[in-house]
């Protein structure tokens, strides 16, 4: 018998299911191995707070914009989700201005290796030699980088890219530079104007390398030429890629900071959703009966696997991220709303509850499959070009989007085909139909 | 409606929350720390738009509002009772140019991808075998249709947030980008739903050799798929009003663009993605 399978099928998923379920329950006990991540607007964090030396810079709104982007980006790389980046001038009160930067990140684990990977990011600039360098030097041989070199505006927020690359006679290693748009047409203005002089690179505060220019370099590309092993040059590149630094910076303060919507907010969004849920479920049965019933059920086992998933991947839930998640059960109720509309047709057509059934089925699969591709689709363009906020928004909705395929579809179908009686009855066909009619 | 909606965005402009706009940051000491929801609705009463509070360490708070005049930050100071101030400077803005730019071009590739996934998807519906007069209009067009439904589900919203933002001093915060982005999957979502049953019926009257105006096989796709798209918006609909009603203030605003989203969203794929279908077919017959 079909319908036996099924009913067996059904028995067990609802078991896995409730196993899941305390799964969740047990998991948000304190000291538990896969807690939720929240947001900073949800539960707070820790907040860095770095101070900026950009007594050598002239547009320092510039660099502090691009401060807070090569910050962002790596903090974002190393997988602390959804942080919060923020430059800060001071000086409204005191008079004299000191630049900073503040890093909101959620929760409050892995900060020391958050602290040390800011760190590692390297502070990259291009000077020039001053004419009389060896004057300077003779009169004091520990003259400092800032009297030895003056900026030339070149730094690290001008890269675009770092490569490898090795001296095909030498075999020796160095690093490939390759300069953005702005980046170039400065390099070649410096290369052109500075004919014969010394252009030194200057990484973390060192010279690493101090050729004379030769000639006008208009391709946007340079060469560090020092002396690296193969294994400082990858990870100086790897280094580079994950963003240098317009100005150096310092730590200055760490300090744990509470939520901005606090954990009001997040019981009050808690308790909507439940709200909203039971509401939402009556009206699946009145209105769809046993149908209902059932896809109320797949949509639990919907909300179980999604959260499971966010606790896993982790997935930081902040308000963008619910939103994401809203959206998606918005889109499961869709698919199973689909399908008993279709199946209302099939019945109507005078076609046994079993056959209904089978062509609801397969006649609202496309019209899901299509809407739930194009939802794919946004979520992964957002995700891919987005930023901390939309990038939430997006990985929640996508994940939705994807568990709701799969809860709509197979676990709804299975739990109706176990349920499906062999015989129609007019009892029956009621408890199958919708609406206000009988 | 959409000129309408464009029409407020000029004279009124957006309503930037310190989220785009930066502002000022004061970090205070309370000898005896005051409750976070007191601090949030002294600093309310004052009327200064847009601002969070957050606990910082045992005895701080740390506040964000827009930048104050010297007057202001006298009568701010003295509302919260006149604490010790740690810090208070200038701050920029959580979304700079850099998200702007992201975010712009990231709508973009969302758009063409979905015409380009629609025109793919409906490959199909003008070579069928049918007679011209029953075949309808090539599949790109109906990726075309489905943009335009979109950007009117989204103008619409934007254009109200923006004249209460007027009124009520409702701003605009990266919540509210996110929640255009879900209107945005909604819409499409939607409008796909209608387009399939075109589909389907432009299929079936191909193999029935039944043949029919592409205007009434329009007409009949969405009053077949009207039950469901009341129904699917009913239940979202009700999600979002428990939101609005039982949710914190922070998430008011979100779920009221939410809400008009949806409305309008259905509104669109009902009475104006399906009409625009046809519009083209005429156009195209020409």
């Amino acid at each position: 018998m079909r319908s036996r399978k099924h009913i067996y099928i059904s028995a067990i998923t609802l078991l896995l299911f409730v196993g899941l379920g305390y799964f969740l329950v047990i998991e948000e006990r304190p000291g538990a191995r896969f807690p939720f991540s929240f947001g900073l607007d949800l539960v707070g964090g820790t907040e860095l707070v770095y101070t900026a030396d950009t007594s050598n810079v002239s547009d320092v709104g510039g660099a502090m914009e691009s401060l807070k982007e090569v910050i962002e980006r790596r903090v974002n790389i190393f997988g602390v989700s959804e942080p919060l980046v923020q430059t800060e001038s001071a000086g409204l009160v005191s008079g004299h201005s000191v630049e900073r930067l503040i890093v909101g990140l959620p929760g409050v684990t892995n900060i020391d290796k958050a602290i040390e990977l800011i760190g590692q990011t390297p502070v990259l600039e291009f000077r020039l030699a001053k004419p009389d360098t060896q004057k300077i030097v003779d009169a004091n041989p520990k003259a400092s980088i800032d009297e030895l070199f003056t900026p030339t505006g070149l730094t690290g927020r001008y890269l675009s890219r770092a490569v490898v690359e090795f001296n095909p006679n030498t075999g020796a290693a160095s690093v490939g530079l390759e300069f953005d748009k702005d980046g170039s047409k400065l390099f070649t203005d410096v290369t052109s104007a500075h004919k014969g002089e010394v252009l030194a690179i200057i990484l973390d505060g060192a010279i690493i390398s101090a050729p004379v220019i030769v000639d006008e370099i208009s391709d946007g590309k340079a060469e560090i030429t020092g002396s690296f092993t193969p294994t400082e040059a990858k990870e100086l590149v790897r280094n580079l890629n994950y963003g240098a630094l317009p100005v150096p910076i310092t730590l200055s303060t760490s300090q744990i900071v509470g939520a901005t919507l606090g954990e009001v907010a997040l019981n009050a969004g808690v308790r909507a959703g439940i709200i909203g849920f039971v509401v939402l479920s009556l009206f699946l049965i009145l209105w769809y009966r046993l149908p209902g019933l059932v896809s109320v059920v797949a949509l639990i086992c919907y909300v179980i696997i999604s959260l499971i998933v966010f606790k896993l991947i982790p997935v930081t839930l902040t308000a963008a991220g619910l939103a994401g998640f809203i959206l998606s059960i918005g889109m499961a109720v869709d698919a199973n709303v689909l399908i008993f509309e279709r199946m209302k047709e099939e019945l109507r057509k005078g076609q046994s509850i079993y056959q209904a059934l089978h062509e609801g089925f397969s006649r609202a699969w496309l019209s899901i499959r299509d809407s739930n591709i194009s939802s794919i689709i946004t979520a992964v363009i957002l995700f891919w070009l987005g930023t901390s906020a939309v990038k939430g928004f997006a990985l929640t909705l996508g994940v939705g989007v994807m568990v709701s395929m799969l809860t709509a579809i197979s676990i709804s179908r299975t739990f109706l085909f176990a349920v499906a009686p062999a015989t129609d009855t007019p009892s029956k066909k009621f408890l199958f139909s919708n609406g206000l009619h009988k | 409606m959409v000129i309408l909606s464009l029409v407020a965005m000029l004279p009124f402009g957006f309503n930037m929350s310190i989220d785009f706009k930066g502002g000022m940051l004061t970090e205070v000491t309370f000898q005896e720390r005051p409750l976070q929801s007191a601090v949030e609705s002294r600093i309310a009463a004052l009327g200064l738009g847009g601002f969070s509070v957050r606990p910082s360490g045992a005895l701080n708070y740390i506040i964000r509002t827009r930048v104050l005049t010297n007057e202001e930050r006298q009568i701010f100071m003295e509302a919260l009772g006149n604490p010790v101030v740690d810090r208070q400077n200038t701050i920029g803005p959580v979304a700079g140019a850099e998200l702007k730019s992201k975010a712009v071009k990231a709508v973009v590739a969302v758009l063409l991808m979905i015409i380009l996934f629609i025109t793919f998807a409906f490959r199909k519906v003008s070579s069928t075998g049918l007679p011209r007069a029953s075949r309808g209009v090539s599949s790109w067009k109906y990726g075309l249709t489905a943009i335009i439904a979109l950007m009117h589900d989204v103008i619409i919203p934007t254009g109200i947030f923006v004249v209460l933002g007027h009124y009520i001093g409702v701003e605009i915060d990266l919540l509210f980008v996110t929640g255009l982005l879900a209107i945005l999957g909604y819409s499409v979502h939607d409008t796909i739903v209608v387009f399939d049953r075109v589909r389907e019926n432009l299929r079936i009257n191909s193999e029935m050799k039944t043949e029919e105006d592409f205007e009434i096989t329009v007409g009949k796709s969405v009053s077949q798929t009207l039950g469901r798209s009341i129904n699917t918006s009913l239940t979202i609909f009700i999600t979002l009003l428990a939101l609005y009603f039982v949710g914190s203030a922070a998430t008011k605003d979100f779920a009221l663009l939410l809400i008009m989203g949806i409305v309008i969203g259905t509104y669109s794929s009902i009475f104006l993605a399906s009409p625009l279908l046809v519009t083209f077919y005429k156009l195209q017959r020409r």
